[in-house]
């Protein structure tokens, strides 16, 4: 039992991270444009697509392909702000909101009907020669095995955290960014250029998108049809670790993971209505999530 | 001459749609008819939530499903069908009083992320414990018709309709109207916002429970979390905004639009048919915030009795000042 429990607590943990990962993309998003993104895990797909494909045309590592998944992610994401998220700038956030979130629900019928269509709806995994060693650490006189991959994935997420951390908190773009969230119109006073703050900070949440999509194709599957599950999850996060915290996403990520791991071992085949509860339980009894320092932001 | 058009073009097309059922020799009429009616039943449905009281909900799949549940299982253990589809109703009218309570206490985007997150671990979790497909017995799967579905399909999306009008033009309906255009301005002047909400959002559950049921006795076999499935509920919307939020005939147009524009589509772009509808309805929502109905009435300018909301004085923003308010 202790090994069961711990071995499902790891398991979480190693998910929670990815769900992190996802969520600080919906969450730069969100919390600097005021768009909600319902699509984020449809560009996540396109990510894990990216990465399956040149790995199984190219032969390239799914790490190794990273910067390139970074970089074409990156230049997609300016390509759907071009497209159709750029015509919501000029309303006030509450219609943005409302306009972005449907927006992005039709960009979500048209990638999964295009991926359906190129891609077909088999479930693809990348599995490399290393994909299925793990390492075995003993914790309380049992074994518990991590594999490399799903280790490799909490890692990158760590690091991407940490980067967009210091990007957002130490760097010249990072003020104009957090100007901006603040408030967008008093930003532009000061001679912030707001269009183009949007176009990169939306072209970094689509290349965050892109990065999980990578680790989940490799340290789980991708389908045409994953993206509304991450959706969900990384909405939950954001949710938990409050609107417009981004430093406790991550850990807010890992909390869920982890509650999942766990319910899956007592309630079983009810785990997800265990997060559903958590979610609830949280906004009824802290609206301003577990990290989160006001209400709205 | 006017005040008589609309209601005789609502009585031409309920008429012949009966007629068409009871004249047609052909299963894939009936079928597409049943797919419309459904459609039409379920995006009327979410309208009251959505249109009238103004709260997304992306999780009404929940509430179709456990109809078509409670429906398929009755109405396998022999109960007669109008038992087994009142049942399923009453049951699902009280399960969203139930969790009514707490999801309808989130306001605007963590409504939306709620119900989400409801109808997703429903899903997931109808799959968990029921895994295997259900199917019809053999002596009634070689009885099976379509027509029966067929009419009991239209009358409960005629049944969507009267309450959704009957809604609409009632002090229950005009709190809740209230209460999506301004939720404080409403409270402050003495409606009860949650009351109101709470009654869109459980009369909405009930009805989208009917149409389970149709689904649950008009489908062969299936697997039971299939209609729990948050594509029903996205159907649903999209049609409501490609025909037109808030009001009556909205989700009809929009459904037939559909659902005929799915069958006449060329074979090479069956495919694409997901990329069309989600292109027009970008389209919709950054044009048109009015849908197909407003796009109608602007082009022939009808001066009867008006189907939608009256416009939205201008707020002084350049373009899109027409689109409702919902979050």
């Amino acid at each position: 039992m202790t090994r069961l429990l711990l071995q499902s607590a790891v398991s979480g943990l190693l998910v929670g991270g990815l769900y992190g990962l996802v969520a600080l993309g919906l969450a730069l998003s969100f919390g600097v444009m005021k768009i909600l993104n319902v699509a984020h895990g449809e560009l996540l797909m396109a990510g894990g697509y990216a990465t399956f494909f040149a790995f199984t045309f190219w032969g390239l590592d799914p790490f190794l392909s990273l910067p390139l998944v970074l970089v074409g992610m990156f230049a997609f994401g300016v390509l759907l702000y071009q497209m159709p998220f750029q015509y919501l700038i000029r309303f006030e956030t509450e219609r943005r909101i409302k306009n972005s979130l449907l927006i992005s629900f039709g960009l979500v019928l048209i990638l999964q009907a295009l991926a359906t269509r190129f891609f077909t709806g088999d479930l693809r995994t990348i599995t490399t020669s290393y994909s299925s060693e793990a390492f075995v650490i003993s914790l309380l006189g049992t074994s518990i095995r991590i594999p490399w991959v799903r280790a490799g994935s909490l890692a990158l997420a760590v690091v991407a955290a940490f980067l967009l951390d210091w990007l957002l908190n130490r760097s010249g773009f990072g003020r104009a960014v957090r100007a901006t969230a603040e408030d967008w119109t008093r930003a532009a006073l000061t001679g912030i250029d707001v269009r183009r703050v949007y176009l990169i900070v939306f072209g970094i949440s689509a290349s965050l998108a892109g990065i999980a999509g990578s680790m989940i194709a490799t340290g789980y599957n991708v389908s045409p049809t994953i993206g509304l599950t991450w959706t969900l999850k990384a909405l939950i996060v954001i949710v938990l670790a409050g609107l417009g915290s981004m430093r406790g996403i991550l850990v807010a990520g890992i909390i869920l993971g982890l509650t999942e791991g766990l319910a899956a071992v007592w309630v079983g085949p009810f785990r997800e209505v265990v997060a559903l509860v958590v979610f609830l339980l949280v906004l009824i009894f802290r609206p301003q999530g577990l990290f989160g320092r006001g209400a709205y932001g | 001459m006017g005040r008589y058009l609309v209601p005789a073009a609502w009585v031409a097309v309920a008429a012949g749609s009966v007629a068409l059922g009871l004249v047609t020799e052909s299963e894939q009429v009936l079928v597409i008819g049943i797919q419309v009616f459904m459609l039409a039943a379920m995006a009327s449905s979410w309208n009251v939530l959505g249109g009238f009281a103004g709260q997304i909900s992306l999780g009404h799949a929940a509430f179709f499903g456990l109809g078509s549940l409670i429906t398929r299982h009755l109405w396998l253990a022999g109960s007669p069908l109008w038992t087994a589809l009142i049942a399923a109703a009453l049951a699902t009218a009280v399960v969203a009083g139930v969790v009514g309570l707490p999801l309808l206490r989130l306001r605007g985007i963590y409504f939306v992320i709620g119900t989400l997150a409801m109808g997703v671990a429903v899903w997931v979790t109808v799959g968990n414990v029921r895994p295997l497909t259900t199917t019809l017995p053999l002596e009634q799967l070689r009885a099976f018709k379509y027509t029966g579905p067929y009419f009991i399909a239209l009358g409960i999306l005629a049944l969507n309709v009267v309450v959704a009008s009957w809604l609409r033009q009632s002090k229950q309906g005009l709190g809740m109207m209230a209460v999506r255009d301004d939720e404080e301005a409403a409270g402050a002047s003495g409606v009860n916002a949650l009351g109101h909400k709470m009654l869109a959002f459980v009369v909405s559950a009930a009805l989208a429970a009917l149409v389970g049921g149709t689904f649950a006795i008009s489908t062969v076999g299936y697997y039971p979390n299939y209609p729990f499935h948050v594509v029903w509920t996205f159907d649903a919307i999209l049609v409501v905004f490609i025909g037109g939020l808030g009001t009556i005939v909205g989700p009809l147009v929009g459904s037939a639009f559909y659902v005929i524009g799915r069958e006449v589509l060329p074979e090479s772009l069956i495919g694409f048919q997901p990329v069309l509808f989600g292109l027009l309805f970008i389209t919709v929502v950054l044009l048109l915030p009015g849908g197909l109905v407003e796009g109608w009435q602007r082009i022939f300018r009808t001066r009867g009795r008006p189907t939608g909301d009256p416009p939205l004085p201008n707020t002084g923003e350049p373009g899109l000042t027409r689109g409702k308010e919902l979050v």
